[in-house]
């Protein structure tokens, strides 16, 4: 079958509504499909990993539909994947919440905000965290390429990665604590907010990630 | 740092916009997916709609315009208004809704709060609160009473409790309304929205009442509130969602200032 554009896969393990994910890729002109199927994944030229939702039902029905090792498979391809929310979240060892085993492309754990939870002005802050907040670019990624620091993105999470090292961290965000809320490791990027819910930095986000050709050299 | 969000609300009749005052004589002003696409250009961090229609077969239209708006913007947006069960839910979240607002089906049924985080998750649910001030009582502590019908029936439960219990069968947000403020155009009711906001875990949004900048001021400093939903001030022009940031901002409200 011949493509206009690279096919990207969107992972569906039912993880939410994932057709803001695919409006949004669709509006910056790009083909995309939602599907479950291995081989489309295979096929595909690139994999959008998103997901709300609890980790340890997540990683069930990851496993149950055997994506676990598909998205492993495609990681090990060298093929540019994009982790979203939760997606930014599973794609490493281990996480608190539920306990769970996850998939262990990037060394580290998933945390809960520490409660109860203040900001520097020492007032009571909530949790989840969500709304509108800042990334902190600590490394160049082609992927956040024409992002400033004043751009904001919607989150909701009350858990967050974090990597075993500095060396995966693209970004931090400030809510009580630093926490890293962009990852990366090499043909793979993640972030814990919404790029298809963050207006236009985040449509900007998601364009860059279709164009990339899967390279990150620090 | 989270930034405070501005919301301006849409309410929407058989699928056209209009402006309540007060709940009557509401006049059509617009399309809803241009008011949406427009408010979004503008700057504003979500959008809540709210589906006056009255009859219960016309509800597919606005399934419609939810679809249609999430065409067109790539922010948060809510839909509340004749949301009952599950699958009233499920079809505005699967249009493209990033939250569903459930008011009067919760006081009459708080069981659908649950059910509704439990299918889709706690961040997709807000808790729709219209309240009334009261004269304070056993029964009514907090001086403040849930009211269904546009304030015109009192449901003998105190805001505060009710709020909690929302939090804890599993809402994700309170969009919270004071009737009496509600198209005065005279202020948030600032001593429900603390006492809201600093009594549960999530985001309390303020709604009723802005009439000018300083009001959002107050209710997004002294207030408490997470983020201030608008409508009258931006509908009628008085003011444009980025005038309103660009004055908290100057003013050291710490908003969403490039979009």
């Amino acid at each position: 079958m011949v493509q206009d554009n690279p096919m990207i896969a969107i992972i569906d393990y039912k993880a939410g509504n994932l057709m803001s994910v695919e409006r949004a890729v669709k509006k910056l002109g790009f083909a995309c499909l939602v599907t479950q199927r291995h081989e489309e994944i295979l096929n595909s030229e690139r994999v959008i990993f998103p997901g709300v939702g609890a980790a340890g039902k997540a990683m069930a029905d990851l496993r149950h539909l055997g994506l676990d090792k598909v998205l492993k498979e495609n990681f090990e391809l060298g093929k540019p994947i994009l982790g979203i929310c939760l997606g930014a979240q599973i794609i490493l060892d281990n996480s608190e919440e539920n306990d769970a085993r996850c998939l262990g492309l990037i060394p580290g754990g998933v945390k809960q905000f520490p409660r109860p939870l203040f900001s520097e002005g020492n007032e009571r802050l909530k949790i989840p965290h969500m709304g509108w907040n800042g990334v902190n670019l600590r490394k160049r990624h082609p992927v956040l390429g024409g992002i400033m620091p004043t751009d904001e993105f919607y989150f909701v999470h009350a858990y967050y990665p974090l990597p075993a090292s500095d060396e995966y961290v693209v970004g931090t965000t400030g809510y009580g604590i630093e926490f890293p809320s962009v990852i990366g490791y090499k043909n793979l990027i993640a972030m814990q907010f919404h790029p298809e819910k963050s207006g236009t930095a985040g449509l900007r986000i998601l364009e860059n990630f279709c164009m990339w050709n899967g390279h990150y050299a620090e | 740092m989270l930034s405070k969000r501005i919301i301006p609300c849409l309410d929407v009749r058989d699928g056209k916009t209009t402006k309540g005052i007060k709940f009557k004589e509401n006049v059509d002003i617009g399309d809803p997916v241009e008011m949406a696409r427009f408010y979004y250009e503008e700057g504003a961090d979500e959008i809540v709609f709210y589906d006056i229609t009255a009859s219960s077969d016309r509800r597919d239209i606005m399934i419609d315009v939810v679809r249609r708006v999430a065409e067109e913007i790539f922010i948060p947006f809510s839909v509340g208004g004749g949301i009952r069960t599950l699958e009233d839910m499920r079809r505005v979240l699967l249009a493209g809704a990033e939250k569903v607002s459930v008011n009067t089906a919760a006081v009459k049924n708080p069981k659908i709060i649950a059910d509704g985080a439990r299918a889709f998750g706690s961040q997709c649910i807000v808790l729709g609160m219209d309240v009334k001030k009261v004269e304070a009582s056993d029964k009514i502590p907090s001086g403040y009473e849930i009211v269904i019908h546009g304030g015109r029936t009192y449901m003998g439960i105190d805001a505060l409790a009710w709020a909690k219990e929302g939090e804890k069968l599993g809402a994700g947000e309170i969009c919270l309304n004071s009737i009496d403020a509600d198209g005065s155009q005279q202020g948030y009711e600032m001593a429900l929205t603390p006492l809201i906001s600093e009594n549960v875990n999530i985001p309390v949004i303020a709604s009723g009442g802005a009439g000018d900048i300083d009001h959002m001021y107050d209710v997004l400093t002294k207030g408490k509130a997470d983020a201030a939903l608008v409508a009258s001030i931006v509908h009628y022009g008085t003011y444009t969602i980025r005038q309103i940031k660009d004055e908290l901002h100057q003013r050291g409200v710490k908003v969403r200032m490039r979009w």
